[in-house]
């Protein structure tokens, strides 16, 4: 029988022996050693089933097929677009994956995407040597005008993004900002101002405290005390129909405590 | 990499709204912490913020300057390391980092802060000389009034070391401190678009068009200035921009 040596979300630090004997299986951030699971980074251990991983705490993000990330554009080629994903490799977007419409033969490549810009992509595949392929067809990929752009831990993303999206669904509806999150840890927030603020704030309490548990229940406490009243109605319009009754007691709660504070 | 775009920034300013979620005219948090190091004869340590800047003040003997045989005399250096900012570079100093030292060198030198007859020791021969250093740990936007403010708590909290004879003792400090007037306390105003703003992001100072730091004694009096940026500014900016700064350095002298 196995025995495992850490619990779950124990830091390691590569070499620590995780797991004695062979029924566990080594994945992400560990390798086997003899009958031994060790970290081969510092991080948190995660055992998923029969799984072992190790979540790094910090470092540059490592490219993956099937990731949706942010990036700009650095380098206008002769077929495609040179795109920085912020990670230690450059990615490539060749003509056919860039845009649905035709592009003719030498066309001005810069009228599509330019140095500078951001477009949000996919990446279709990585090389053994790290040459990435990414590809704007799908859902959602698009050049990105307007907006700001935050700078967050690769770690933190999958706490950012929440259960299915949770996490992030929660701040749109309460900000009504249009947010991207790229796994590479770039995020791309677009509202009006105010909003905007709100959003990073929250987006970088998120990353703060991503290792602390019942966090959508911190976060939403803190939208619901961040967001003004008054923003809030009109999006939460739709659902004051269905529950007018415990919405107008919220309404009628938090008004007041508004005052106190001015 | 590069974060929002200009526009988007003055948008937001015209709603009063920076990222952080400040105000055009609201500072980040100051913490300023005194005498925290014991081989400098006076030191400081201020954080705006995430910006953190170490100041420290060194004394010596030398001879004074043929043009003011009775004076002693200040030098400021300031070195921006890549362990603040990726962007710094190792090697000679920037024009960024000579800009940091002139200014706050000009704050303290022109406001007569330190009165230099005093550091004098013998006419003609000897003269004390205070040199003042300048550390950013972390840039995160505002050397500028970090620094300053850093070098001023310094050089207020420094203390003469014992002179023996030729020698100077460093490891036994007298209880004197040096010859104080004034208190120039240092602020920058930023103009971005048509607004202004103070205690800039790392992002703000990206994006900025013009930048006035203003040095003000404690009866207002202005004794320094100097001017950055590419835009040139109006008569009407200059005056809005020194009455922001007036404002914000009374804020900022409760730190000191």
């Amino acid at each position: 029988m196995s025995k495992l040596l850490v619990k779950e979300r124990d830091v390691v630090v590569p070499g620590e022996d995780i797991v004695e004997g062979m029924d566990y299986l080594p994945s992400k951030g560990t390798y086997r050693e003899g009958d031994k699971i060790v970290a081969s980074q510092l991080g948190l251990v995660r055992i998923d089933g029969k799984v072992i991983k190790v979540i790094p705490l910090s470092g540059k993000y490592a490219p993956k097929r099937g990731d949706t990330v942010i990036g700009k554009v650095i380098d206008v080629l002769m077929s495609g677009w040179r795109i920085d994903i912020d990670s230690a490799y450059s990615a490539m977007l060749g003509l056919k994956e860039a845009t649905s419409s035709f592009i003719a033969r030498g066309a001005d490549l810069t009228k599509y995407y330019d140095i500078g810009e951001y477009i949000a992509v996919n990446i279709t595949n990585v090389t053994s040597q790290k040459l990435i392929d990414v590809s704007m067809r799908g859902p959602g990929l698009r050049k990105l005008e307007g907006g700001c752009f935050i700078e967050v831990n690769t770690s933190k993303v999958p706490r950012i993004i929440g259960k299915q999206g949770s996490m992030i669904s929660m701040i749109k509806q309460a900000t009504d900002c249009r947010v991207i999150v790229g796994q590479n840890g770039i995020v791309w927030i677009s509202g009006t101002p105010e909003m905007e603020a709100i959003a990073i704030d929250v987006i970088k309490k998120i990353a703060k405290e991503a290792h602390i548990p019942g966090l959508t229940d911190t976060i939403q406490t803190y939208l619901d005390k961040k967001v003004p009243k008054k923003k809030i109605v009109e999006p939460k319009a739709e659902e004051q129909e269905k529950k007018p009754e415990v919405k107008d007691t919220e309404e009628k709660k938090e008004t007041p405590s508004k005052e106190e504070k001015k | 990499m590069e974060q929002e775009n200009k526009d988007h920034l003055v948008k937001a300013l015209d709603v009063d709204v920076r990222f952080d979620g400040r105000k055009k005219l609201q500072y980040r948090d100051i913490t300023v912490e005194s005498g925290v190091y014991k081989n400098a004869e006076g030191s400081a340590k201020v954080t705006i913020g995430g910006t953190e800047v170490l100041a420290g003040v060194k004394m010596e003997v030398r001879e004074p300057y043929p043009d003011s045989p009775d004076e002693g005399t200040i030098m400021v250096g300031a070195e921006l390391i890549p362990l603040s900012n990726p962007e710094f570079e190792l090697g000679r100093p920037s024009i960024q980092a000579i800009e940091l030292a002139r200014v706050v060198d000009r704050g303290i030198r022109e406001s007569g802060m330190i009165d230099f007859k005093k550091l004098c020791i013998k006419e003609g021969e000897k003269v004390w000389v205070v040199s003042i250093d300048i550390i950013p740990m972390n840039d995160e936007g505002n050397l500028f009034d970090a620094s300053a403010l850093a070098a001023l708590v310094a050089v207020k909290n420094a203390v003469f070391p014992k002179l023996d004879g030729d020698k100077i003792d460093y490891s036994e400090k007298t209880k004197n401190k040096l010859p104080l007037n004034k208190e120039p306390i240092s602020v920058t105003v930023l103009k971005i678009g048509k607004h202004f703003i103070v205690d800039p992001t790392i992002t703000e100072e990206a994006k900025i068009d013009a930048r006035l730091m203003v040095s003000f004694g404690e009866d207002e009096t202005i004794h320094a200035m100097q001017k950055g940026g590419e835009t040139p500014l109006t008569a009407d900016d200059l005056k809005e921009m020194v009455k922001i700064a007036k404002t914000k350095s009374k804020e900022l002298r409760k730190f000191v």
